[in-house]
């Protein structure tokens, strides 16, 4: 049998499982909407500050002023005020004493709250600090967070301008600098302001893509034995290598068209924007289809029916998402487990996918990445290919 | 070139782990013939098509079609050979025609040649109007007839069909064994045939081979087969008895002159016995445990009977059973007791 037969029948086989799979409506639809939950569940869910407004918070002011003058602490609230009209960060209410706060908290009916103490005016006009006290629900320490870092930096620019105002007489050409001699700027390699979509995209194409060629390969095999069409093919002189590959390419397309979909979707709705060369981007991820085809194929010949097959790969495919710095930055793990997802083509395909989306790398620097990646996928299916033969001739 | 014979089986056996599913069978298949293997469930029938057909591998033995061993020459025998297994090789979602040509397409048959072929085999089952149709709508009997002719792509010289009337009703049964016997006549095609229904045996093939256990127990032309009960002293008698009880079967099964007795309705007894006492002793003992008989007849035998009286259990026991559970790879539902695993 000519490589030529062997490709023409790979080819048909291919063309043959796409139109199964362009026919079946209810599956077409899931394959489009199963990525789109992924990005928004994981996009929107995931804390960024970014992405919190509406915190109903309460403010208790029991300022008795000085010398009949509550101006200091007006002051404050208007300071919050116009900063949250910028943010939105807060939805503010007044609450008559700190025990009421405390309950409402309590109650849930808001989630934090601002008490600023009587003396407020009194200490700041006699040269001493203002205190103000935050009130916030430790149950949710990621909301909690959140409010004791918006309202930590509406009191830092308060108190600086204060500070300033404080030191003008001092004659210093630049009040600032007396303030506060440090300041940071930090600055990323690309521009803009990447978002955890931006982290996160890369992350679930790679991963969408291996995974419907590794789960959709076994699934494929198994299924078409138990219906019994696998012995219309196995009958007629075709290489068992045309029934593997066609498989292949058919289950490739099918994650390519996924990953296009998640592109399509964090590009549209979720703003990410692509730095390196689409391109490469592509031919990552065929890269990376083809360092899991193998593990595909080893699973395919051990599981005998479809439903083992799912199961096993929903096993495997667990640790994976997790393990494969997806969703979470690897630097974040403890020890054992970096060392396990050093392990996991996805770790190297997602990465190297982050660096050409996010950063706007060229092949040289994911080189690293491409090495790995095309190592274990020539050892896998080189270990693949005798262990599938003897599966099919049993 | 009449005797020629295009199937060789020289002590064919697969064993599945200890379970020996088809033990050590050989026999031949002459160029032309419609031979049939005949047998209750998990007897070995599915097991061995699927080792001559090149899909499972012989345990020990070889077979060879068209002097082509289905091991060493697989490619070559794959050429040969059509196969309509027990499980319809049909996609659902496919119209006839991209079926058709899917399939046809493994066989690198030139386009023109295939596309003609493909038009003529639809006409020839009567599908045409259907061919864009997808098969997932058709009904069983249309789904069958697809089945078949999917087979018949690469105009083999041997077809191999895997109880090919199995769940169609009376009507698409007769269809399919008209079709096949025509295929047989007008292309010369060779023809083996699973079956556990004795009609279809019985009227479709040249010589068939009962299998149980595994093993072949006996194999010849239907008529010589029933001969082996009208030519000897076995008879086949049919009771009916009006007031018939369990005793009176167990009693009648208990005398050493019957082979087979089976109880068809609340009132008929079939009764396979052998000997010069038989019709008397039979009597008797309905006699002694007071049992009415109202008519009793002398029997043709027929391919039931002739399982029956080798075998010592019904084919029908089984099979019954069979269409209820639906099938799959074969477990043995209502196996003989006599069943060692
Ligand atoms: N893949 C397999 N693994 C283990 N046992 C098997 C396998 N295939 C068949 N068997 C067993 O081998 C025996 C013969 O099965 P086979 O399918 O050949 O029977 P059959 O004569 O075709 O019966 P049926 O009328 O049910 O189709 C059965 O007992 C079955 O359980
Ligand atoms: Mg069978």
């Amino acid at each position: 049998m000519t490589v030529q037969t062997i490709l023409q029948h790979s080819f048909r086989i291919a063309q043959k499982d796409l139109t199964e799979l362009f026919r079946n409506r209810l599956g077409l639809v899931l394959l489009i909407v199963m990525p789109l939950f992924m990005m928004i569940m994981v996009g929107f869910i995931y804390p960024s500050n970014g992405t919190i407004t509406g915190l109903q918070v309460g403010v208790v002011n029991e300022d008795q002023g000085y010398n009949g003058n509550t101006n200091a602490s007006l002051s404050f609230l208007m300071g919050l005020q116009g900063i949250n009209n910028q943010t939105h960060m807060l939805v503010m209410t007044n609450v008559s004493s700190l025990a009421d706060l405390k309950d409402q908290v309590q109650r849930g009916a808001i989630e934090g709250g601002i008490m600023i103490p009587a003396n407020f005016s009194q200490s700041l006009m006699s040269g001493q600090q203002g205190t103000i006290i935050i009130v916030s629900d430790e149950s949710n320490p990621q909301i909690s967070a959140t409010i004791k870092g918006a309202l930590t930096g509406v009191f830092n620019v308060m108190s600086q301008q204060l500070a300033i105002h404080n030191v003008r007489p001092l004659n210093a050409t630049n009040s600032l600098a007396v303030v506060q001699p440090y300041s940071i700027q930090s600055q990323g390699v690309v521009n803009g302001n990447p978002s955890y979509f931006d982290f996160i995209a890369p992350g679930i194409m790679a991963m969408t893509v291996m995974m419907s060629v590794m789960t959709g390969l076994p699934v494929a095999i198994s299924q078409e034995k138990e219906v019994g069409t696998m012995d219309g093919m196995m009958v007629a002189p075709v290489n068992r290598l045309s029934i593997l590959l066609g498989k292949t390419i058919a289950q490739t397309g099918r994650g390519l068209i996924q990953g296009v979909i998640i592109l399509a979707l964090a590009i549209g709705i979720f703003g990410v924007a692509i730095q390196g060369s689409i391109l490469l981007v592509f031919a990552l991820l065929l890269l990376g289809v083809f360092s899991f085809v193998g593990l595909g194929i080893v699973v395919t010949s051990f599981t005998k029916d479809q439903e083992t097959a799912q199961m096993l790969m929903m096993t495997l495919m667990f640790p994976m998402m997790f393990l494969g710095g997806v969703f979470f930055p690897i630097q974040q793990m403890p020890w054992y487990m970096q060392d396990i997802s050093k392990f996991l083509p996805l770790t190297y395909a997602s990465s190297a996918l982050r660096k050409v989306m996010v950063l706007g790398a060229g092949i040289p620097q994911i080189s690293t990445e491409l090495i790995v990646l095309i190592v274990f996928g020539v050892v896998m299916i080189a270990i693949a290919l005798p262990v599938f033969k003897r599966m099919m001739i049993r | 070139m009449a005797n020629e014979s295009i199937i060789q089986v020289d002590h064919l056996t697969k064993m599945f782990k200890k379970f020996t599913a088809v033990d050590d069978i050989s026999f031949d298949v002459k160029k032309g013939e419609i031979f049939g293997l005949l047998g209750p469930n998990g007897a070995g029938k599915s097991t061995t098509l699927r080792m001559l057909s090149t899909l499972s591998r012989p345990t020990k033995g070889t077979a060879t079609i068209g002097g082509f061993d289905t091991v060493k020459n697989d490619t070559e025998v794959r050429k040969l050979i059509g196969i309509v297994s027990e499980k319809m090789i049909i996609y659902n979602r496919l119209t006839a025609k991209e079926n058709l040509s899917f399939f046809g397409s493994l066989f690198n048959i030139p386009k023109d040649t295939l596309n003609k072929r493909i038009d003529d085999l639809l006409e020839l089952v009567q599908l045409t109007k259907f061919k864009d149709a997808q098969v997932g709508t058709f009904s069983t009997g249309m789904r069958q007839r697809m089945n078949v002719v999917r087979a018949l792509l690469n105009m083999p010289q041997v077809l191999f069909l895997d109880e090919p009337t199995l769940g169609l009703d009376p009507q698409s049964s007769v269809e399919i064994r008209e079709f096949v016997r025509k295929l047989n006549q007008e292309q010369g095609t060779t023809v083996i045939i699973t079956t556990h229904m004795m009609l279809d045996a019985d009227l479709l093939c040249d010589r068939i081979a009962i299998i149980d256990h595994g093993k072949i127990i006996a194999l010849d032309t239907s008529t010589n087969l029933k001969k082996i009960i009208s030519g000897g002293d076995t008879m086949i008698i049919k009771l009916e008895i009006a007031n018939l009880t369990p005793t009176m079967v167990a009693t009648v099964k208990a005398l050493s002159c019957a082979d087979a007795v089976t109880q068809e309705n609340s009132t008929t007894l079939h009764v396979i016995v052998h000997g010069e006492e038989a019709f008397d002793s039979i009597i008797d003992s309905i006699r002694k445990t007071n049992g009415k008989i109202t008519s009793m007849a002398n029997l043709q035998p027929s391919l039931e009977d002739v399982f029956l009286h080798i075998t010592g259990h019904e084919v029908r026991d089984s099979a019954d059973q069979k269409i209820k559970q639906e099938h799959g790879p074969g477990k043995r539902f209502g196996a003989a007791p006599s069943r060692v695993r």
